[in-house]
């Protein structure tokens, strides 16, 4: 094997760990904050690839202009579903959490399937993303790079967002005692509201970047369910740089394991999934679950 | 407990159903046939999770290789169906002991992504050794013997429905046998509050190890029977939706009650053959509807309802 080969096996990694990050953060803010166990978050992700499909496949938008839709579509349908449905779900049991959440997978992908069909999506990719760059001699797509700087920003930006403002302020307050915030006057409701649906848009933009990288069909909310958890347990929920982290370190694995060992490639996540739950329950940030 | 009566009640009553069905459809064996066998299947993940509290996004692996063992077997020659479903006991009771201390470990929401991981690690593994499993396209050309050498299966499927019958109700009288039990007393409280167990002096993690296996086993019978009837293993039956299902089909019955799960699945078996009719997106979005409204309309499953009723009917007074 090529150096050059192997840096283009690690490129792809890094960038599909930029879009594990994307799709996991919401869900690592409702785990961390709210304790509720999302196995749907990859429908809002689902969502935001759709309202992309739509918008460049079919009415022939310009991709950068459908970018930021997808994001707000997704965050707009998290902020409904938290409000009119989800919230009344936060109190019940982890078993009824699990239940409503692969409910809500379930018909979501069907509903998909039924609008869309369950063939692949493809879109056009605008020429600048199908151009290759040239990095310290590595050819990359434009498609790759634009994906990494997204999930570089993103990250930036919620770093931000959370040890920087009021809203950050509140959300971390609400996290560590509850009762005490609200005794000071903090709409926790809201707030988590607020949480939720910003979550559900970083899905969507997650899943409107992932449809000229990994495809998109009604599988998508179950199919990247285990991996888009993994990066949340690993990364410890509620922490925004220990989900990069395993996003990144996820990434980067599958990619390279798939390359190196295909006929194995496919067990290296699952067990690195088994391995760090028995030795880092809490996972990388080591807060608990 | 007050629960006992109806316990008791429930066997006589679910075979008496059984055999009613078994003479008004007779068209129908099939379908029933893999009705019991779910329900069996869903009574050993109602053990795990009804019980000791433990919730599994894997328990399919048990099912899947009870099946693959009855497959493997067969195909070697060795075929009598009781044999092979003590072997398939075995099989999976054993692998349940190897993964029990890895489940035992962490919290709920650990040993919900290790359940998720170790079932795909076995759906991967069982895809690429094709030598053994034969892949994607399953096993299907093994050889399944007469019951004791007494009773072939039948193209009708008469066979088939009284020995998943009576494999049902054994393992509905060993999980009503393990539940009713001190141990059994002692897994619900493990399942109400681990923590007080703990400083009672129960052995927490090794009761839960135990049910583990337990459960596992049990698992792998049903998942013998399937293979059996059938005549059939396939990657599906230790995927992560069959797995899914065992969860779901207990919440729907109400966990923790052995004639509500087994009602459960009934419910859910029928309602997915009649889905799937239609289509198969149908049936999830169909699924993913029941689902989502049980959680608030039914959260005790059905086996709450009658206690729901009851508070229902008594309040305007």
């Amino acid at each position: 094997m090529n150096a050059s080969g192997l840096l283009t096996v690690l490129v792809d990694g890094i960038a599909y760990g930029m879009l594990l990050f994307l799709f996991s953060i919401g869900l690592s803010i409702t785990l961390g904050l709210m304790r509720f166990i999302n196995l749907a978050h990859g429908a809002f992700a689902m969502g935001g690839g759709y309202v992309l499909v739509v918008l460049v496949g079919m009415a022939g938008l310009p991709f950068l202009l459908a970018l930021p839709v997808a994001f707000v579509a997704a965050g707009l349908l998290g902020a409904a579903l938290e409000l009119t449905v989800i919230r009344h779900v936060y109190r019940k049991s982890e078993l009824q959490q699990v239940l409503f959440s692969i409910g809500l997978a379930f018909a979501a992908g069907a509903i998909a399937n039924i609008l869309f069909g369950p063939q692949q999506q493809p879109i056009p990719l605008p020429g600048w993303a199908t151009h290759m760059v040239t990095v310290l001699g590595i050819a990359i797509s434009g498609y790759r790079l634009f994906v990494m700087g997204c999930g570089l920003v993103a990250l930036g930006l919620l770093i931000a967002l959370f040890n920087h403002t009021l809203f950050g302020a509140r959300v971390r307050a609400a996290v560590d005692k509850r009762v005490t915030a609200e005794g000071i006057g903090i709409n926790v409701g809201r707030l988590f509201a607020a949480a939720f649906s910003l979550g559900a848009a970083f899905a969507g933009l997650g899943g409107a970047l992932a449809v000229g990288f990994l495809g998109l069909d009604p599988s998508f909310p179950l199919k990247y369910l285990v991996i888009v958890l993994m990066v949340v347990a690993i990364g410890g929920p509620g922490s925004i740089s220990g989900s990069f982290v395993a996003a990144l370190f996820l990434g980067v694995a599958d990619a390279l394991f798939k390359y190196w060992l295909p006929e194995v490639g496919g067990f290296v996540i699952y067990a690195i999934l088994v391995a760090v739950m028995i030795v880092l329950p809490k996972g990388l940030a080591g807060k608990p679950a | 407990m007050t629960a006992s009566a109806p316990i008791r009640l429930a066997l006589p009553v679910l075979i008496a159903i059984a055999m009613a069905c078994y003479l008004a459809f007779p068209d129908y064996l099939g379908l029933m046939a893999s009705i019991l066998i779910v329900a069996a299947f869903a009574l050993s993940y109602d053990l795990l999770q009804g019980y000791a509290g433990i919730v599994s996004l894997g328990h399919a692996v048990f099912f899947g290789i009870g099946a693959y063992t009855v497959a493997v077997l067969g195909s070697h020659g060795i075929s009598e169906p009781l044999v092979t479903l003590a072997a398939a006991l075995v099989v999976s009771g054993a692998v349940a002991g190897l993964l029990a201390r890895i489940v035992v470990v962490g919290n709920d929401f650990t040993r919900l992504l290790v359940t998720l991981g170790v079932d795909f690690l076995f759906h991967e593994a069982a895809n690429k050794m094709r030598w053994l499993t034969g892949g994607a396209d399953g096993l299907s050309s093994f050889e399944v013997g007469p019951i004791a050498g007494l009773f072939a299966f039948d193209f009708r499927g008469q066979t088939a429905f009284f020995y998943a019958l009576g494999v049902l109700v054994l393992i509905y009288l060993a999980v009503w046998r393990i539940t009713t039990s001190p141990f059994g007393l002692a897994l619900r409280g493990i399942r109400d509050n681990a923590r007080r167990m703990h400083a009672v002096g129960a052995p927490v993690a090794r009761h839960m190890a135990v049910t583990y296996v337990l459960s596992g086993a049990i698992a792998g019978m049903a998942g013998a029977l399937l293979a059996q009837t059938s005549n059939f293993a396939s990657l599906d039956m230790l995927g992560f939706e069959r797995s899914a299902e065992a969860v779901m089909m207990t919440a729907i019955g109400g966990t923790g009650s052995i004639p509500g799960v087994v009602l459960g699945a009934t419910l859910f078996t029928w309602l997915k053959d009649a889905l799937s009719a239609l289509s198969p997106k149908y049936w999830h979005l169909g699924l993913g509807i029941v689902l989502m409204a049980s959680v608030f309309v039914l959260p005790e499953g059905l086996a709450g309802l009658p206690a729901r009723l009851g508070r229902l009917l008594r309040r305007p007074r």
